[in-house]
Formats: C-alpha cells, structure tokens, sequence
C-alpha cells in the first residue's frame, strides 16, 4: 500500500509532530515500504486465534493495597519541568 | 412537529479510596498544586502503574448494586490523545471488556411512575488532572493533584426522555454511589459529574438523531437546565432548516447556555488498545460473592420495606431512605418512640428537615439527635404537650441542645389535661365574654373558634386540645 | 591487566586483596575516558559518584559483609533511570533530564554493591539496530571502528567488548541485547520476560521490553541476573517466582539435553560463514552430550513484520508523555498549545523514533486497528505456540543470533527495511516473552559472530547452563579486540 502526503499529514497531526519539508516526502516512503512490509501478514490464517497482548498467558492483575505511601516532593519533581509558576505546570493557554 | 428528547448520560463518580487508582499518592481534594501527584501520576519516564484492589472492589459493589454482570475478566486499555492535563498522552481506562456490564435501576418520577433505565456498562478509569486559567497572562497552569484519582464512568442508555427523568436518574446513581459508600457524591468538588449525550428526533420515529455531548456538569440543577436549553437549540437548528452537529459541548452556567468546545472538535481518534503495563483484572465467584455478602440494604429495598413495616407512603419512603444516614436516624427514632411510625416521619421529614436545610446541616451533624427527637415525640403522644406546644419545644431543643423534659420542665409547658383546671378556666371566659356566649348560643357556632383561642390564651396553651374541644361544646351549650 | 578480568575474577581479586574497587574503579574510568573519542560508547560518566561508591564498597570488602558483586563496576545502558544523574535514552528530548529517582535494577545492583561508571550510549529510545539513532552520535564496534556495534544497546556492548568495564545493563525488544552482543563478541543475556523490573527502565514497547546483561561470561550473566531479577511491586508485569542461583547450575552435565535446531532460521538470509559457526558450535553440543533435533516454527519467519506492527503501537503511545510541559524538551516561544506539542516533539525526537511513532499511531488509528494491530497479535499468538509446540519437544532452541557480522556504519541508514531485518531471528523471543541468550560463536572477516540460545519462560538457568559449557570448550569469548587488549 502506498501511503501520500496527506496520510503522512494526518498521521503526524495526531501523534503532535511537526514534519520539515524535507521530512516529509521521507516519510511517505518509509512508511509506505513499512506498510507493505507488514502487509505480508495478511498470509497468516488467523481464524479462531486469541489475539495476544501479553507475552506471559495465564497471569492476572495484581491488586495493591489502598495504602498512601507518598509525601509531597512537588519541588523535586519540579526541577525538570521547562516552566512553573505557583506550583503549577506552565502551558499556554488551553482553550476549552 | 412534536419532538421527543433522547438522553443517555454518562457519570463520573469518583471512587472514595485513600489513594489513587495506579499510584500510592492522597487522592484529598484541595491540595497545594501538585503535593499529590508522584512520579506515577506526572507520567515520568519509566514508572508504571499498580491497580488498587479497593476500587476494583467498589466497582464489584456498585456492578451487584444494580443488578449488573461482573466481569470474570476486564482489560484496561489506553485511550490516547493529548492534553495538558493528561500527562502520560493517554488515559487508562477500559474499553472492550468494562469491569461492569448490563445493569439497570428504576426510578420513580414525581407523577409517581416508575421507569426502567438501563446502564450499558460501568468500568474503572483514571480521572485527569485541571487547568487554571486564572492568573497568569496569556497562559494556563497546570494541577495534577487530581490525575489518576479513580473514577466509576457508569454509561447509562438511551432511556431518557426528558430533562427531569434524567435528573431523577442521575439522584438515583448518587444516592445509591453513597449508600454504597463508594464516593462522597460532592459535586462541588467534582466527585460526582456527568455527561449528557442528547438529541431530539420527531416523536414516534425510531431512529435516533444525531447528538451532541454536554460535558462536565457538576449539578443536578445544571443537567436540567443545559438539557433543557440543549433540547431547545436543537429543535430550533432542524426547524430553522439546519442540521444539529454530532459535537462535545460546553454548559456555562453563568449564560444559562451550551458552546461547541473547540479543544475538542479535533478528529477523536482515540487510538485504544490494551494497556500492556497491566494485566487482565481476574476475579473469582468467591471475590464477587464476598463483596455482595457484604452490601448493605439497597435504597429500594430500605423503602420497600418502610412501606411495608411502617405503612408509609411511597414518596415518603422514597425521601427517608434518600441517604443511608437519614433512614437510620429514622429507624432509631422509630424503635426509641416504639411505634407511631407515620409521626415519627412528619417529625424527621418535617421540622427537623427544617432546621438541617435552614443551617446547611447533613443529619449526622443535627443538634438534636435520634434519642432526643424520641424523646420528643414521646411527650406528645403520652399527651404530655400538644402539637403546637411540640414544636415550641423542638425550637428550644435545636437552640439549647437540652432534653425535651428539660425544656417542658423548665417553661412549664406540661400540658393542662386536669378537667377541673380547664373547667375554670372556661367559666372565667364564659364570664368575661356575656356579649360572645348570647350571640354563640343564638346560633353563631362560628364563635366556637373564639371560646377556644380564649382559653388557650388563658392557659398559656397548655390545655388540653381534645378536652378543651369536648368540654368546651358541653358548657357552652349551657 | 585489571580491564581483562571477568566479574568473578575481580570478585576474588577484591576479597583476596590484590586491588581495591577503587583501583578498579580508577582503571574502568581510565579506559572509558580515553576510548571516548574513538568509540563514542558513552554518555554520562559519574566518576566523582562511582569513587564515592568503590570507596564503599571496599569499606564493605574490609567489614567482610560484601556480597559477590560488591565493588565490581559497570555501566547502565541510559535507558534506566538514575537518581541525580542525567538520563537521556539517547534523544535530544532528554537531554536535560536529571531523574528523581533510581530504576529498580539500578537500585538493586546499587544495593548488591556494583560501582557505576556511568551511562552508555545506544539508539535514540532504544529503536534501532546499529546504535546509529543516537543523538549522542554512533557507537563504533571496538573490533573495527568503522563497523557498527549493533543495537540498541550498542554502547553497553562495545564497553564489555573493549573491556572498559567488566559488565553492563542492556534492555532488549526485539534483539537489542543479543545483536550487539553477537556483533561485539560478547555474552548477552535477555531474561523471560517479566523476571527483572521493567520499573524505571524507559519504555520501547511494554510488552516486549526486558531488561538483561552483557558480560563476558555467562558465568558473569549467572552473577548479574542473579542480582537483578526477582518480583517488583511497582511492575505489574514483574512476575513473582524464587529466583535461583544461576551460578550453581552453570557446571551441570548436558548429557540427555535436547537441543532444538529451528529450520527457520537457517534461511536464504543467512550469512554463509556466520551458518556454518553456528553448525560447528552445534557439534560441540554433541561433543558434550546433548541431542540435536530439528524443528520447525513455521509462523516465525512473520516476526519481524509482527513486531513492527506491535512494537511501534506501543511505543507511539508510550512516547506521548514527551510533551514538553514535565520535562524534557520544549520549544523556543510557543505560539499556542499546539504548536508547543508539534515543536517540542518534532524537534525532540530523531528520524526513527518519529517514524516509528508514525507507524504505530497508524496501526492503532479508526480502520486500521484490525488488519493490523489485531491481525499481528493474533500472528504474534502463532508464533508463541510454534515456540510452545517446539519447547515440548526439546529444551532449548538454537541457532544465529544476526544474520551476518557487523556491517558498516551508514550501510543500512537509508532503507529502514534492511535495517529492521538484522533482528529477524531474535525478535521471535521478545513476541514470545522466551528468554534469549547470545555467545560468541566465531568470527567473519576478523568480526565476531554470535550463537543464540533461547529456552522456555524462566529457563535462564538452563540457557545459562548451555552457555557456560559452550564456553568452557571454546575460547571465542574470552578474545579481546587487538585495539583493546592493552
């Protein structure tokens, strides 16, 4: 399947990233050779088969106690973030 | 056209765990910004989540609540898109396979009907954090307090069909969420929140029209109004030749008014799939049948039963088990007083409902409590005072805090029932008034009325009604 | 020649006193520094932090209360997060990030007393296969610079190649730990998965990710994994079993061991000299007493196509919290919301993370989701029950770890295809969740070659067992890459 610049456009909106001019006629290729490359999965017979998310079958979730175990070390983890103000996480503005 | 509204709603209840629903942080409301947000709910790079069983168990007891399948087995997965107050860029949620599934409740409608409205599912989700607007220019802050605080999204179905029916829909999730005491149901703080899904379609059609999602109400008073006005644009968009858009929208409470959001109008490409950091959610017949083992009487059953036992009216029995600790206040009042259920529920759903609105009050913080209120209620029926004097007493108890007898003692106001007192008290009046006693016994019974308040005001009240009625009829004929 | 001795030496050097791990410790850091500018195999050296921890350790050694790996210095692959220290994953979007706090295998190796050199380089987030995403720059392979080490965990395994530290930490998803092990000459082992913590180890792809060693010895790996596996409560996937002491079994006779030769992977693919390695390494399993069998998984030659389905979905979604409003990079002047998310992340990211981002949010997008996501987790279930199927025929799995030795740097860089096909024969591992070892086997051209070894879920002791054998009759491990011996 060959994908076009649109697709790529609209792949790289929803995963929020900017694409260079450059970048982008890269992409339709890459993408589209990749998209045919797994497309040999369509060879599988897949009938009946589970669909498998996890590699170790059988195991369920394990449930924590409701217990709070954490102090306030906002400022710590602050110290990676590009911008803070009154304790908050600086962004322009959302507009609802 | 006639036009007939389609609600579905979507509910938010937060579930009342210490911590939150992946990570061991406060889930405490009011927070310093950010004090409760670990590394777990800022999306670090690295971390991962943990489920806690406490609210794997509240939603065990809200899915039995409403008669609904637990899942043996449900899956998280990820619901992606991006947010600034969705830090990982995805919500963990579930999706194909919900914790709970099939499920229904009944409400009763003020015409006193009943109504069956379904609840498609209910599954665990992760709450997201807030944005501030206010305070700094051009900007947004960001609080992820709130991220990852567990949340019960209980999507009913499309059984709706009018703004009041989902209000009396959505009391009904609240109540029992309490009851359950699953979520301390404040919608002030956002506890409790819903999404209304409506449309209109012409009455008697069968396809449903497109709908348009109200997002985030947060009272019970809004729902009403934003689907009413919802109702209203919707039908003025088709009659006006247009077409109602399949959209998320906004209530401002302020403009009495819903806005398209734009922040989301964007392709809801959602993206989900299994959360792989988490494991299928396996529970046993043991588990599910331990925790309905452990259920407490359900609000319809309580008032079935009040009905029953204490020949209540419905509707009465509806408001007395509207919260769990209104019904035991009542239950306490009933089996201290030791019958006369019907007074005991004037009393609770009257005076005492009075003052607790009046002061703002929940019943567990009622200044005058279960015993005392018996206690009340006992001096009326051993004729000790009378009604009227009753509530005189009542007043001084929620002022004072002190005993009913305390009170009857202290003012006096034990009720006149010697026949030789009112007797003469009835003479001196009988006295007073020549002109009165000629025109009554002429014919004009309504001056009956007046012979009484005389000799209420005599007594100070305290006579006996019943024997002042009867004696009174008696002397005055002559 | 301090730099030559495996983890074992060095242990009983230090408790026979014949260096400190602070001697030790000032060697390792030595050598690193000056093979920086021709190897390129690190990224963050903590000297100050590691002489502070081998002056501990030998405090430890002194009291008499040091474990086996007390004082004996390494490095961590800068995927795992490390308290105070700058962790990069490689990518210009971490290249400020400093984490809060330890992943849990740093704090386990941490707390069993290993010495921190520093942090290695690899492939930007761990995608790639050539150690060429970096945007710290490419790792050389030590056996010919102008070679690639392999990937993702190419600068952990040009460091235990080189010997400019006895062992590393490597993560593996569809090869990164056995391929540059293969291509350096090196042991490299990746555990079942869900025996070592994923907690704290940056995520790839969730359900493929594993965290394991690179060493010289298997005998090294059995003292490492040792150290590093077991349950985690922060790692629902963490798995909660004993775990055994992989040392005692390293000896065990492989007399009535069977050992299975998938036909699968000896495809058209498959480089001549790098076969016949693996069928004489073969014949020295015979020699010490094991059964060769042939077996087939049919369904494996689809695992690569299955993988770049599975992989990229997950790590489109993994990758999102990189958003520039927490930590990492963000954009000069965002005009708004938007632009800061399309900025900070286009800017942040390298070429193949981004496609592979791409690539995963198609596969998971309205209409795509079934004929591909879906479609390869079902292939995905195939492949695991090939293995299943195999594993009750025989006890482990053998065959080449890469199709070929290491190639030049920039030869593939240009078709991602040929690129991803390096890992055709060890992805099959992480869809199955199987653990994965790779031993140095030969050579190709004066490159080493690798020999891989995969067992059923938890088999590590076996796969270290064989491994152990293998090189107690073959010296292929131990040779040191003439530029490094001194």
């Amino acid at each position: 399947m060959s994908l076009t610049r649109k697709d790529i456009d609209s792949i790289a909106h929803l995963a929020r990233l900017n694409l260079t001019e450059t970048e982008i006629p890269v992409y339709v290729q890459s993408l589209s050779s990749i998209m045919n490359f797994v497309g040999e999965l369509d060879r599988a017979k897949t009938d009946g088969i589970t669909p498998m998310a996890h590699p170790l079958a059988g195991l369920s979730q394990r449930l924590r106690a409701d217990e709070v175990l954490e102090s306030d070390h906002h400022e710590r983890y602050q110290r990676n973030a590009p911008q803070v103000a009154a304790a908050l996480y600086v962004v322009p503005k959302v507009i609802e | 056209m006639q036009w007939e509204t389609v609600i579905g709603l979507e509910i938010h209840a937060q579930l009342a765990t210490r911590s939150k629903i992946f990570s061991s942080s406060a889930t405490a409301y009011g927070a310093t910004p950010n004090s409760q947000a670990n590394l777990v709910d800022l999306g670090y790079p690295g971390v991962l989540p943990v489920l806690n069983s406490a609210a794997v168990r509240m939603a065990i007891k809200f899915g039995l609540a409403v008669g609904a399948q637990v899942a043996e087995r449900s899956v998280f997965a990820r619901k992606n898109y991006f947010y600034p107050d969705l830090p990982k860029g995805y919500q963990i949620s579930q999706y194909e396979l919900p914790i709970v599934a099939r499920g229904a409740v009944e409400v009763l409608l003020e015409d006193g009907t009943r109504k069956h409205i379904g609840i498609t599912r209910a599954h665990l989700e992760e709450d997201a954090g807030k944005s501030m607007h206010e305070g700094i220019a051009g900007s947004s802050g960001i609080d992820l307090n709130r991220a990852g605080t567990p949340l019960l999204e209980i999507v009913s179905e499309p059984d709706m069909r009018s703004a009041r029916e989902a209000v009396a829909y959505m009391k009904k999730i609240h109540t029992l969420v309490r009851y359950l005491e699953i979520c301390d149901g404040n919608m002030q703080e956002g506890s409790f929140r819903c999404d209304a899904n409506v449309s209109v379609r012409p009455r008697g059609a069968e396809k449903f029209g497109t709908r348009a999602e109200i997002k985030n109400i947060n009272s019970f008073r809004y729902v009403e109004k934003a689907i009413n006005y919802e109702v209203a644009r919707q039908i003025d968009v088709i009659e006006s030749g247009g077409k109602v858009l399949q959209e998320t929208r906004l209530y401002d409470p302020d403009k009495g008014e819903t806005r398209s959001m734009r922040s989301k109008e964007e392709a809801n490409d959602y993206r989900y799939f299994p959360d792989p950091d988490l494991l299928p959610v396996v529970l046993d017949q043991e588990t599910i049948a331990a925790v309905r083992r452990s259920l407490p009487e359900l609000p319809d059953a309580k008032a079935a039963r009040f009905v029953d036992a204490f020949g209540l009216s419905e509707y009465d029995a509806g408001v007395l088990t509207a919260g769990r600790e209104i019904a035991a206040f009542y239950e306490d009042v009933v089996q201290r007083v030791g019958g006369d259920p019907k007074l005991c529920s004037n009393w609770v759903m009257g005076d005492l409902s009075a003052q607790l609105n009046a002061n703002n009050l929940e019943i567990g913080a009622s200044r005058v409590d279960a015993a005392a209120l018996a206690g009340l209620i006992a001096r009326l029926r051993d004729n000790t005072i009378s009604g009227k004097i009753a509530k005189e007493v009542f007043e001084a108890m929620w002022a004072q805090g002190s005993s009913a007898d305390a009170i009857i003692e202290a003012r006096g106001l034990r009720q006149i029932t010697d026949s030789g007192a009112i007797e003469t008290a009835i003479r001196d009046v009988m006295a007073k008034n020549p002109g009165q006693l000629a025109n009554y016994r002429s014919g004009k019974d309504k001056l009956f009325g007046f012979f009484v308040g005389q000799v209420m005001k005599a007594t100070a009240g305290k006579a006996n009604p019943a024997q002042l009625n009867e004696l009174l009829k008696k002397m005055l004929a002559g | 020649m301090l730099h030559t001795l495996t983890i074992a030496q060095m242990a009983a050097g230090l408790r026979q006193r014949r260096f400190s791990s602070v001697e030790l410790t000032q060697a390792m850091l030595a050598r690193l520094s000056a093979s920086q500018p021709r190897l390129n195999t690190m990224i963050t050296l903590t000297a100050a932090q590691a002489l502070a921890a081998a002056r501990a350790a030998d405090a430890d050694l002194a009291a008499g209360k040091a474990g086996a790996l007390c004082g004996i210095p390494m490095v961590h692959k800068d995927i795992f997060c490390t308290e105070g220290v700058l962790t990069s994953c490689a990518s210009k979007m971490l290249s400020n990030f400093v984490s809060p706090y330890d992943a849990t295998v740093v704090a386990r190796l941490k707390a069993a007393g290993m010495v921190m050199l520093g942090k290695a380089n690899m492939d930007e987030f761990a995608m790639g296969s050539s150690n060429e995403t970096s945007y710290y720059g490419p790792v050389r392979n030590p056996w010919d610079a102008s070679m690639v080490p392999g990937g993702s965990s190419g600068g952990s395994a040009a460091v235990v190649a080189a010997r400019l530290a006895p062992a590393a930490t490597a993560t593996d998803t569809g090869g990164s730990i056995r391929q540059p092990a293969a291509l350096c000459g090196i042991t490299g082992l990746k555990p079942t998965y869900g025996r070592v913590s994923r907690y704290g180890m940056i995520a790839f792809a969730s359900s493929l990710d594993q965290a394991g060693t690179l060493t010289v010895t298997a005998e090294d790996s059995a003292l490492m994994l040792r150290a590093m596996a077991g349950f985690d409560p922060r790692d629902s996937t963490s798995v909660d079993s004993p775990v055994p002491d992989y040392a005692a079994t390293l000896g065990d006779s492989l007399a009535g061991v069977t050992i299975g030769v998938v036909r699968e992977f000896f495809d058209a693919g498959l480089d001549a000299t790098c076969g016949q390695a693996v069928r004489d390494a073969l014949k020295v399993y015979e020699k010490l007493g094991a059964r060769l069998k042939d077996v087939s998984c049919p369904n494996l030659p689809l695992s690569v196509p299955t993988y770049y389905v599975v992989a990229p979905a997950e790590c489109s979604s993994n990758l999102a919290r990189f958003d520039g409003v927490r930590f990492g990079h963000r954009c000069e002047n965002p005009r708004d919301l938007m632009d800061l998310y399309k900025r900070s992340r286009g800017e942040g990211f390298g070429a193949e993370v981004k496609r592979r981002i791409m690539t995963g949010t198609y596969v998971l997008s309205a209409g795509y989701y079934d004929a591909y996501y879906l479609k390869a987790q079902k292939v995905r279930q195939l492949i695991a029950q090939d293995f299943a199927r195999a594993f009750g025929e025989v006890d482990a799995l053998v065959g080449p770890t890469s199709p070929t030795a290491a190639f030049a740097l920039g030869a593939k860089t240009s078709d991602p295809i040929t690129m991803y096909l390096n890992d055709i024969y060890t992805i099959g591992a992480n869809l199955a969740g199987i653990p994965g070892l790779s031993v140095p086997c030969g050579f190709a051209g004066g490159l080493p070659l690798g020999l891989q070894i995969m067992g059923p879920h938890f088999s590590e002791a076996r796969l270290l067992n064989l491994a152990h054998r293998y090189q107690q009759e073959t010296d292929w491990h131990a040779r040191v890459p003439s530029a490094w011996v001194n």
